[in-house]
């Protein structure tokens, strides 16, 4: 194992492994200080940032911080590294490579794409301010379809989330309502269920899948349930449009969630094989978070950045439909405050991003971190300057289900109408047909009572 | 079109699908902003629930409301709020200090406060499920003296019982506020915890207690001590215990 040094205020600084360098020069969260792994001041946080700028890219290859014999996402980093692409910054420190970054156009970094581990691209945003995350990944295009096309320039999609704490129709009837009138839902339909039983999950599917169909929505719906759920309910021939599952960056973390790569594979083939995607064939909806490798005591002393971004290295694997990081939902021991949360949404968003994959994000809080609506309010409007594919949504951004706070429907009007972002092009369409879209382009304010919509309150609710 | 507009106009639907979701849906619309008075509500909500994450456990207030009952008041390891918040591990083990002022003895159950994520919950709730409690409890029950323990989290009740030489232990926790209740209590029930070894998978939960809108005492009080008599003779608590009466009983933990 190599060590690193550097000085710094006349005192030298050493680091015993590359692992241990990559946690030092992470910024400040409260998650690496719980696990012992933070900086132990400001200067030697900055003086492992000098240190690992000098740090060949190649290193990374060369030294994983988890074993490749007992880690099989390791495994995966390593065996399916492209280095034919990797070739164009082979040569390359990490304070080079970010500022290679910061210069290149689309297309090297989508050629680029496929040479890139996570551990690299976690390694250069330790270096990379706010805004240098948002630059980078604001060039970069990554785009996939299903009924409907996400990630192309200048839109955005959302997912609208009609979840209720017991699952009851009408009341997800209900908010699905309410969330189509506020012209969301291009991204998904996804509801956390209250249970994993099948039936329950099922029952929703059936619900969601009937709307989509009535009123020939461009648009997916997931329940999300446990990929083997999922795998069963599709063998029964239920309409499952996208496979969920939330997934790690580490195979400890990963059996955390009861699922191994095998498993992935096999629902990502039984998915693909109904076919029933209608502009593209993107099937895999996965979740990820800074901290859940900690909070499985599965982090071997890699810091939860780092760790996180392992998790895109599953994720890629699977041409996924949308990758959601659920940022601030874990709690404040893992991201303290607005300021963390805000600093860890644009480091995963670049570092998915970069690596090729849709990136979204869930840009949220729960009641004892120390953030409120504004912190809403500023994420989004970075997140959607840095060209964020989707955001979550929820009725007046507060889930009712998992208790916590995120973005409104309002918040994504918002941020279309102060960047100019537009929805998926076939669900503009869509709404454009059903009275929804303004001549602007924007999503009309419009009466529910009146609106054919409400019919699918009506009905369910009677 | 103004809000005022569109209240009217959606006036015949919303009020009957709200019948069926707390969500907050039909909330009307200024520009692409909530109307005023939503915003307030949603930040009233908020202001709530923050006030009772951060107000001061009181430990008089309890111990008042608990009449003659002895008690003892313990502090974790986290010295302070800030650092409870960010540092769950400290939560659950006991002020070093504090260790040798519980008293041990051949306790069948000890009742563990802890002020959690919300005092306020605690502060109204703690008290009344104590005593509805033990009231059902048999008489031959040695019941240990009451811990009031501050920065306080759930497995902080495995580290007491153990100290203590007690049995099984209650812990009735303040839980993490959300937008629609700022005062819910949660009883955790564990049977012979083990400080370190205990997993969540251990214990028995029931959440949202918090009349009138969630759980009452004297229903809550008799499913706790109903798992307490089997928890007894089966001499386990955990996924394995189940509950036998028809409300709901969580095993998932509000927080950990």
């Amino acid at each position: 194992m190599s060590t690193y040094t550097s000085t710094l205020g006349g005192h030298r600084y050493r680091f015993g492994s590359l692992a241990r360098l990559l946690a030092a020069a992470s910024p400040e969260r409260s998650g690496d200080r719980l696990a012992g792994l933070a900086a132990e001041s400001a200067q030697e946080r900055v003086a492992a940032r000098w240190a690992l700028a000098d740090v060949p890219l190649t290193a990374f290859l060369a030294e994983p911080v988890i074993p490749y014999e007992t880690d099989d996402v390791t495994r995966l980093i390593v065996d399916t590294h492209d280095a034919a692409a990797f070739a164009a910054v082979a040569g390359l420190s990490v304070g080079g490579f970010r500022e290679w970054l910061l210069t290149a156009d689309t297309a090297q970094l989508a050629a680029v794409a496929p040479g890139l581990t996570p551990e690299m691209v976690a390694a250069v945003s330790k270096l990379m301010g706010n805004a240098d995350l948002v630059a980078v990944a604001r060039k970069v295009q990554v785009v996939t379809a299903f009924r409907s096309t996400i990630g192309l320039p200048g839109r955005l999609a959302t997912r609208l989330q009609p979840n209720h704490p017991t699952d009851d129709p009408a009341g997800v009837a209900a908010a699905l309502l309410d969330g189509l009138l506020l012209g969301s839902g291009d991204a998904v339909i996804g509801i956390n269920p209250a249970t994993d039983s099948p039936k329950a999950v099922r029952d929703l599917l059936e619900l969601l899948d009937g709307v989509i169909q009535r009123y020939a929505i461009p648009t997916q719906s997931c329940v999300l349930s446990h990929v083997t759920t999922s795998m069963d309910l599709m063998a029964r021939g239920a309409p499952v449009d996208l496979v969920f599952q939330s997934i790690a960056g580490t195979q400890a973390a990963n059996a955390s969630f009861g699922v191994t790569l095998g498993l992935l594979d096999e629902a990502y083939e039984a998915a693909r094989a109904l076919g029933r995607g209608t502009v593209g064939s993107n099937v895999m909806y996965f979740e990820t978070g800074q901290g859940s490798a900690l909070s499985a005591d599965a982090h071997h002393g890699v810091d939860q950045q780092t760790v996180e971004a392992r998790a895109y290295a599953v994720a890629r694997r699977y041409d996924p439909l949308l990758v959601n990081t659920v940022v601030g939902f874990i709690g404040p021991e893992y991201l303290y405050d607005g300021r963390q949360i805000l600093r860890a949404a644009l480091e995963d968003h670049f570092c998915g991003k970069v690596l090729g994959l849709p990136m979204g994000l869930d840009i949220c809080y729960t009641n004892h971190a120390d953030a409120d609506d504004d912190d809403i309010a500023t994420m989004l409007t970075m997140l959607g300057v840095a060209g964020a594919s989707f955001v979550i949504c929820t009725p007046g951004g507060d889930d009712i289900m998992l208790n916590y706070q995120s973005a409104s429907y309002h918040d994504a009007l918002y941020l279309r109408e102060v960047l100019g972002l537009r929805p998926a092009p076939e669900f503009e369409t869509w709404l454009d047909s059903i009275g929804l879209l303004g001549e602007g382009g924007e999503i009309r304010d419009v009466s529910a009572t009146a609106h054919p919509l409400a019919a699918i309150g009506r009905e369910l609710v009677a | 079109m103004t809000t005022g507009q569109v209240e009217l106009l959606g006036g015949e639907l919303w009020p009957t699908l709200r019948r069926h979701t707390q969500a907050r849906i039909g909330l009307g619309r200024a520009g692409s902003g909530l109307p005023t008075h939503h915003r307030l509500e949603l930040q009233a909500a908020h202001a709530a629930a923050r006030d009772a994450v951060h107000s001061p456990f009181a430990p008089d207030v309890v111990a008042a409301a608990l009449g003659g009952e002895p008690t003892v008041r313990v502090r974790s390891a986290a010295p302070d709020r800030l650092t409870y918040l960010q540092r769950p591990d400290l939560g659950r083990r006991l002020d070093p200090a504090d260790r040798a002022h519980l008293p041990v003895g051949d306790w069948d159950v000890v009742f563990v406060v802890a002020d959690g994520l919300s005092s306020r919950a605690v502060h109204e709730h703690a008290a009344a499920m104590v005593r509805a409690t033990t009231a059902l409890l048999p008489t031959s029950w040695q019941v240990a003296p009451v811990i009031l323990a501050e920065q306080a989290r759930v497995a902080l009740g495995d580290d007491i019982a153990s100290a203590m030489g007690a049995t099984m232990v209650v812990v009735l926790v303040g839980e993490r506020p959300g937008m629609s209740a700022a005062d819910s209590l949660g009883a955790y029930l564990t049977y012979r915890p083990k400080p370190g070894v205990t997993t969540d998978a251990d214990r028995n939960c029931l959440s949202n207690i918090r009349p009138p809108l969630g759980l009452t005492y004297e229903l809550a009080a008799g499913k706790l001590a109903g798992l307490m008599g089997r928890a007894r003779e089966s001499g386990a608590t955990g996924v394995t215990l189940k509950d036998d009466s028809d409300a709901p009983i969580l095993n998932s933990s509000v927080q950990k």
